[in-house]
């Protein structure tokens, strides 16, 4: 889909995304002309109808993961996967206690790949430490709603 | 207010949705280039055992030295799994996620592997809007098994189709060179009339039958071996003739428990 500044017959270039934690997500897109903003919000239900195609508003910035439209969108078993690899991958970066509490309210059938985003993440950004506000931002320039 | 046209608007657009969905075809591709030879199970009805004859299939040509996958994607009512005694949990590394090991080393990958013991299959999200987008979940889930799964170097993969023609229909757009389908069905008159239908919807689609497995043929006596009548009807011969297919086997109703059937005609025209 494209946004069209209709004053200045413009493309409006995609500015960042909202997840306000509700099912609704956010999408602000720009005048590179006039600088007018516009926000294009959808409803749950229009949300859930994209992410069930598996693709993202905005366009994907992070490889996609194993499974991830079964992940995110099924209610699994916990023990369905073992992850050995993880461990290796969080080498140089540590989880702040808050952030291993807010993680460990995520589901176990997703967690592997949520710490395995959020690490990988962290890594490509040199941070050092996940915290709770880096997963908030993560989540944003992600799009990873649910998690 | 003069509203320009989608393509009448230069410049590049950041979602790429369509883009998007063609990457993850593209991903199924890819997989696909080291299988050989994707074959389809299917039935317009429910209960007549396809999963009973895929897992014979996959079993005849794995004990034949060939490298095996199955492919459940019947995701509501999984079988596969435990009649080729697959377990998890799924390992995963940088490639995917490695199917699990099933009885002569059939690879094997089902949502019975990924729900706990009698759980319905389950989306999140708001339930009372789930009927929009069910069905792409569905398709999706399908494409991942295909494109996430790591199931290397294979001869066959035959996919284990739910009832009906909707996973058929989305498989063949996954698979275009889909290997071709096989029909199964029990003798009865009621089983004839819906798995005619199915067949008629897979040549519709342009893809090959390979022909009709009549299962539930007879009951075998497990003590003296004869086969006895199970169900009245011939439905195998009859859909073998009213579509120019052949008959590739009658398999007869074994009260074993779990009975590992080896279909090797069945595997020799998948994988002559």
């Amino acid at each position: 889909m494209k946004f069209v500044c209709l004053e200045c017959d413009q493309l409006m270039q995609y500015r960042e995304r909202s997840l306000p934690g509700d099912g609704t997500f956010g999408a602000a897109f720009q005048c590179p002309a006039c600088g007018r903003t516009i926000a294009m919000l959808a409803n749950p239900m229009e949300t859930q109808l994209v992410e069930s195609l598996g693709v993202r508003i905005g366009g994907r910035t992070l490889q996609e993961q194993p499974l991830e439209l079964l992940r995110t969108q099924l209610a699994g078993r916990d023990d369905a996967f073992v992850e050995p690899g993880a461990d290796r991958l969080n080498g140089a970066v540590s989880w702040s206690p808050e952030a291993q509490e807010r993680l460990a309210r995520v589901p176990g059938f997703v967690r592997g790949m949520v710490k395995r985003i959020y690490t990988e993440y962290a890594k490509e950004h040199a941070i050092a430490c996940i915290t709770p506000g880096v997963m908030d931002q993560a989540r944003s320039e992600l799009g990873l709603e649910g998690m | 207010m003069k509203i320009p046209s989608y393509h009448a608007v230069s410049g590049t657009d950041v979602s790429d949705l369509a883009g998007q969905v063609a990457r993850q075809h593209q991903r199924v591709n890819d997989r696909l280039q080291k299988i050989g030879k994707v074959v389809a199970v299917m039935s317009g009805k429910g209960g007549v055992g396809k999963s009973y004859i895929a897992a014979g299939v996959a079993l005849a040509t794995a004990e034949r030295g060939k490298n095996v996958g199955v492919l459940d994607a019947d995701l509501a009512g999984p079988t596969t799994a435990q009649l080729l005694e697959a377990r998890g949990p799924l390992l995963i590394d940088d490639d995917g996620v490695l199917p699990a090991a099933g009885l002569a080393g059939v690879k094997v990958f089902s949502t019975d592997l990924l729900l706990h013991d009698g759980a319905p299959l389950l989306w999140r999200g708001e339930a009372s809007e789930s009927f929009i987008y069910r069905g792409a979940l569905a398709n999706g889930a399908v494409r991942e098994f295909l494109s996430d799964v790591v199931w290397g170097d294979l001869d066959l993969l035959v996919v284990d189709l739910p009832p009906g023609t909707e996973r058929l229909q989305d498989l063949a757009q996954l698979v275009p060179d889909l290997g071709g389908v096989v029909a199964v069905t029990i003798p009865s008159e009621e089983s004839r009339r819906a798995v005619a239908r199915s067949i008629q919807a897979a040549l519709d689609a342009g893809l090959q039958v390979l022909g009709v497995v009549e299962n539930m043929s007879g009951y075998r006596c497990p003590g003296c071996e004869t086969t006895s009548p199970l169900f009245p009807g011939n439905a195998g011969e009859y859909l073998a003739r009213q579509f120019g297919v052949p008959l590739l086997e009658q398999v007869p109703f074994d009260p074993s428990p779990n009975p590992a059937v080896r279909l090797s005609v069945l595997s020799s025209v998948m994988l002559p």
